[in-house]
């Protein structure tokens, strides 16, 4: 009754159209660049792990990965730990403006990148900060703030109001509350909102790009670069996309069930 | 539902209202200046009144032109990719199985592409439609279709579609199971007993359940397909021509690559209202829906 027919057979397809570009990036890291222009493969006839190798002793390469980790991880920080308190007091308070703030947030969620990249540019470069981790990692506040605070909002309305009340019977004050009974309640929330920002700021492009230049040049740029500078090795670009998945392919078992709650911030 | 009221919550915002303003407001007012001056290079700024906000939304000037040929285009892009994603992800949500491992490996599988980095979905794309080396491209030349994406439009939008919903079809699908597992059994006995068509059942109770997702998913698309960069310029750099030249790489192009800061921060602002204004929708849907809900709001 809750199945549609031929259901099987468009779940399989589907899941075989997910899957075969993906495994064409694999394929591709696997091969010698001489295989790849000159023969048409299924598999890696002659195998290699050469494009693998590179990367990992070649600086300009292994930087790259080390660079957007830098910038990645204290987003992450940063973000998660100003939006908790934050959370708290737009799930248990009403005060003014609340409704609106609510909104701004939202709405800088969803602002282009584009748009504030030259402003960016211009305030980092003033600011003495660009070409660092920080200053990516700053800027990528702009949407993992909101993306966490409205994440955490929905997990903290889901911890009933009277383990707050009962708390503060007992003689608890805030801070100790907070750190000794909520975080803790709220650890698959904080950890899903977490593995969000990690996400957001792992993918995005553009402004990561645009506001480093040699020093903390993060991968995606390197990739980007390597593209139109050194002709088309295109078994390194492939290692090098493999390598950049496997951080959300690693965790991806233990979030399954938040995905859908992650992207629809909270609400569903 | 009854929160106090207690202006001190004030204090447990005031950081993230700190961090977000000056990475909010500080730049959009460095935009709105700009959007009112012109320069002539050295630091030397006029003053320009409304000026660029008039070239920008006059289609006769080579800026406006510019700008209305790429909202347009992205307009049109949203459009597909909706209008192929929501009844696509639908029904991947109705295939999907109960219950088992094979819900886990079906979830885990489907939020792949959504944890890809932008640029290597790109990257993926770009290497699997290539005719010469990519496995797509060469299929469809054998099969005798003449498919290049760098040099055919029709192709390249092909592509970029394509591309779109492979990596986002799996985020409407998520949605809706999520939606079609809050439905309780009951409802589906009662529908057997009553002799329910599987239409009907789908029309009656299972759409109406996935009211609240639905939009939810539309809107989050049409918000990201709006603001879509990476994607396209790795694969297609805006090619061929201007046909794939969605509003932000001709934001980019202008702002980055001309350095016309005038002219690039008129198209910001005017870019941002369109946001906004779509946005607040997306934040009025959502608040009354999860009022409607009542208190299990926030409970997956």
């Amino acid at each position: 009754m809750h199945s549609i027919p031929g259901r099987r057979i468009i779940l399989s397809l589907f899941l075989i159209f997910l899957l075969l570009p993906i495994y064409w990036l694999v394929n591709m890291s696997f091969k010698t660049n001489t295989e790849i222009v000159t023969t048409m493969t299924l598999w890696p006839h002659q195998p290699t792990l050469a494009n693998y190798i590179r990367i990992f002793t070649d600086e300009s390469w292994y930087s790259g990965y080390i660079n957007s980790l830098k910038y990645v991880v204290i987003n992450t920080v940063l973000s998660i730990s100003f939006a908790l308190p934050a959370a708290y007091a737009f799930s248990r308070y009403r005060f003014l403006g609340d409704k609106h703030l609510f909104f701004w947030l939202l709405s800088n969620r969803m602002a282009p990148p584009a748009v504030f990249a030259l402003p960016f540019f211009n305030l980092y470069s003033a600011l003495n900060l660009f070409d660092t981790p920080w200053a990516v990692a700053l800027a990528h506040c702009l949407f993992n703030v909101p993306l966490a605070v409205w994440i955490l909002e929905g997990f903290v309305s889901s911890v009933p109001r009277e383990i707050d009340e009962t708390a503060f019977l007992d003689g608890y004050s805030f801070p100790r509350f907070f750190v000794k009974i909520l975080v803790p309640l709220i650890a698959s929330g904080i950890g899903v909102a977490a593995f969000f920002c990690f996400m957001f700021s792992w993918v995005e492009l553009l402004l990561a790009r645009t506001l480093t230049s040699v020093n903390a040049k993060p991968i995606s740029a390197v990739m980007t670069r390597t593209v139109s500078a050194s002709g088309m090795d295109w078994g390194l670009l492939a290692a090098a996309g493999v390598l950049t998945i496997i951080p959300g392919a690693l965790v991806i078992w233990f979030v399954r069930n938040y995905i859908a709650r992650g992207f629809a911030l909270g609400r569903v | 539902m009854d929160k106090t009221v207690n202006q001190k919550a004030w204090f447990l915002v005031l950081p993230v209202f700190l961090i977000v303003a000056f990475s909010a407001i500080l730049p959009l007012m460095t935009v709105v200046n700009y959007s009112m001056q012109d320069t002539f290079g050295n630091n030397q700024f006029f003053w320009n009144g409304v000026g660029w906000f008039k070239e920008l939304l006059d289609p006769t000037t080579d800026l406006g032109e510019r700008f209305f040929a790429s909202l347009w285009r992205n307009l049109f892009f949203s459009a597909v990719i909706l209008a192929i994603e929501v009844p696509l992800g639908i029904v991947v949500a109705l295939s999907m199985p109960r219950e088992g491992w094979r819900v886990a490996a079906c979830l885990v599988i489907m939020a792949l592409p959504l944890l890809i980095p932008w640029n290597v979905v790109g990257t993926i794309w770009q290497i699997f439609g290539r005719p010469d080396i990519g496995l797509m491209g060469y299929t469809l030349n054998s099969l005798g279709i003449n498919y290049n994406y760098v040099s055919n439009e029709f192709d390249a939008w092909a592509t970029i579609i394509v591309m779109d919903v492979w990596h986002w079809t799996s985020l409407v699908a998520l949605l809706c199971y999520a939606g079609l597992k809050s439905i309780p059994d009951a409802y589906y006995q009662a529908a057997q007993i009553d002799g329910a068509s599987r239409w009907a059942v789908f029309t009656a109770i299972q759409l109406p359940k996935m009211n609240r997702v639905l939009l939810i998913a539309v809107l989050l698309r049409f918000m990201d397909s709006f603001m879509i960069y990476t994607e396209p310029f790795v694969v297609t750099g805006g090619g061929p021509g201007n046909s794939t030249t969605f509003i932000s790489i001709e934001l980019v192009k202008i702002a980055l690559g001309q350095f016309d800061l005038g002219k690039a921060a008129a198209l910001s602002l005017v870019y941002n209202i369109i946001i906004l204004i779509v946005c607040w929708v997306f934040y009025t849907v959502m608040t009354n829906a999860g009022a409607d809900r009542g208190p299990e709001k926030g409970v997956a």
